[in-house]
């Protein structure tokens, strides 16, 4: 038996014994030394079952992912709720591919897509629907309560978790967030004690107008890595109230803080739950100042590099909703993309334009009228992960491939545009 | 020659050559398209990272703060162990965080992998060694710019 340092219960000894066998042993020995790391004092249960998982793709590299899925499922292992996991990475009927692509996806990376899949409803997935990075939608309903302890992974969702809805959850990574939810079990450190929440910045953010939720999340990632930030002075722009539209914007900002850094939760002064009971009270005694304004912004924004060959050509293909989009943010585009459209006298956008938001999301927005118009801008719908549909020679190959999200760019070779700007471009209204 | 003591978090004994990122390491950006593409080495991928973009870190020793980025960042450091492409030691002057410590732990007990890691080697560390130092790690967790 492996040598630990926090306190178990007998049954988890039991099972670290192996006395449960030899799979449940090593995910509990995968547990106990990495919270030990930690100096986590014990395991705690999970409190809201259902888990996210950040693996969603069947990459034919990951070879210790398949191997123990079916270790796993061999020993007859499941969640002890049900999980929703990341997107899919292709969709061929709503994300065209020509041969080439097919080839690519099909035969050299994502080959075990299928198997990955058919492993994942073994184990405990919610349905064929559970594919997003966005779990916490009402549409989808893997949403946690302030205080739940959860076991989940993927940046963009546990920093909406922690943040938005106070819950409580460490940034996992994939593996470990399955191996929580089939003990039930997560050591007890970071975000899951209350002291470790504090803020170690307090941001001040002085811009003259609204800033863009995908720059300024990208400063404040950079800036403050892995730290906790209060962030006051947003409020002035977003309100004091967590609506739709709200969601959407700290959604968005709170994936370019996990993405451009390793942000896992921050707090907007009068907005999120923790920041509006504790006020400054939450900042640390040492804690630092950044002050953002419109300068430092542009600043940002301006350092991001173009990965282009020609940097003067303009985009091919578009994608929209990285994270995936809120339903309030598809219509919203879809009114922008059709007005855009019908103020510049173009029938068509100017690039090829993929939209992504959740699958069930996708069915409701379907179900009404919006969804027709979208069409006929030549724009297309789809639940894919822009990421891992773009990031492969191939497709930046053939592909000269745009987005408005900070995290596409990040993890991509895409090239980042304001929201305003690339609406400009599609829609034909830039050099007019 | 200049000495550090940082804590174990895979023990191992080795020499060779460091590569420095002064920067946070995005795990997923830095080892995506050589995994993905099966290369026999990694050549980092992470363009927003300039310590380290376009460097082979295969059986180097990786000295860094910590790591950051996306969440699969676990199971992709151990993907590149199993591969056995991955950086022979990663030295982090930080604590070690939640993504980089899940690779780690998952190399060794699901891959038997041999990977080196210390943590909390203190900022002096990183601002002393340098890409292409010969460098030499004991199992007690003491490193040693040669």
């Amino acid at each position: 038996m492996i040598d630990y340092k926090m306190d178990l219960t007998a049954e988890q000894i039991e099972i670290l014994e192996g006395k449960q066998g030899e799979t449940l042993q090593k995910v509990m020995e995968t547990v106990v030394l990495f919270g030990d790391i930690f100096g986590a004092k014990r395991l705690v249960p999970v409190t809201y079952k259902d888990a996210h998982l950040v693996t969603s793709f069947g990459l034919g590299v990951l070879k210790p992912l398949y191997e123990t899925m079916d270790q796993l499922i061999a020993a007859g292992l499941k969640t002890k709720g049900m999980f929703t996991v990341d997107p899919r990475p292709i969709d061929y009927e709503n994300v065209k591919c020509n041969f080439l692509e097919k080839f690519v996806f099909n035969k050299k990376m994502y080959s075990q897509q299928e198997k990955y899949e058919a492993q994942l409803h073994q184990i405990g997935l919610k349905d064929s629907n559970g594919f997003t990075c966005t779990c916490y939608y009402p549409e989808v309903g893997n949403r946690p309560g302030k205080g739940d302890i959860l076991t989940w992974a993927e940046s963009s969702a546990v920093v909406f978790a922690n943040s938005v809805l106070g819950a409580k959850c460490n940034r996992n990574s994939g593996m470990l967030d399955l191996f929580g939810a089939i003990l039930g079990l997560v050591p007890e450190f970071g975000f899951l004690i209350d002291e470790n929440r504090k803020a170690h910045w307090k941001v001040i953010v002085k811009t003259t107008k609204k800033p863009l939720p995908q720059i300024l999340g990208s400063a404040i990632g950079m800036k403050c890595m892995e730290d906790v930030p209060y962030v006051v002075g947003l409020d002035k722009w977003i309100g004091t109230e967590i609506t739709d539209e709200v969601e959407g914007y700290l959604k968005d900002f709170g994936a370019a803080t996990a993405s451009n850094g390793a942000v896992g939760l921050y707090h907007i002064e009068n907005l999120t739950p923790e920041a509006k009971e504790q006020g400054e009270s939450i900042l640390r005694a040492d804690y630092k100042e950044y002050i953002i304004d419109d300068a430092e912004l542009e600043r940002i924004y301006l350092n991001y590099p173009i990965m282009w060959k020609d940097t003067s050509a303009k985009p091919q293909l578009v994608f929209i909703g990285c994270p995936h989009l809120t339903y309030n943010q598809l219509c919203d585009w879809t009114d922008k993309l059709v007005a855009g459209l019908k103020e510049t006298g173009k029938k068509k956008l100017t690039a090829r334009t993929v939209l992504t938001t959740t699958p069930d999301v996708a069915d409701k927005f379907r179900a009404t009228p919006k969804y027709q118009e979208l069409l006929s801008t030549g724009a297309t719908l789809a639940s894919i992960c822009p990421l891992m549909y773009t990031n492969n020679p191939i497709c930046m190959m053939l592909h000269r491939v745009a987005t408005n999200s900070n995290k596409l760019r990040t993890y991509s070779k895409a090239r980042y545009y304001k929201d305003e700007d690339l609406l400009n471009i599609l829609v034909g209204k830039e050099g007019k | 020659m200049k000495e550090f003591k940082g804590r174990v978090i895979a023990a191992g004994n080795w020499k060779g050559e460091a590569v420095v990122s002064r920067q946070g390491v995005n795990t997923l950006a830095t080892f995506q398209s050589s995994a993905m593409n099966n290369k026999p080495e990694v050549i980092v991928s992470d363009q927003n990272n300039s310590d380290i973009y376009g460097k082979n870190i295969t059986g180097k020793a990786l000295c860094l703060p910590i790591t950051i980025g996306s969440t699969t960042g676990g199971l992709v450091i151990q993907t590149v162990c199993d591969m056995k492409i991955n950086p022979a030691a990663f030295l982090f002057s930080e604590h070690i965080d939640s993504l980089a410590a899940s690779g780690i732990v998952l190399a060794r007990v699901w891959q038997n992998s041999p990977v080196i890691c210390v943590d909390q080697l203190g900022e002096e560390f990183l601002k002393t060694v340098n890409t292409g130092d010969q460098i030499e790690i004991k199992e007690d967790g003491t490193v040693i710019i040669l």
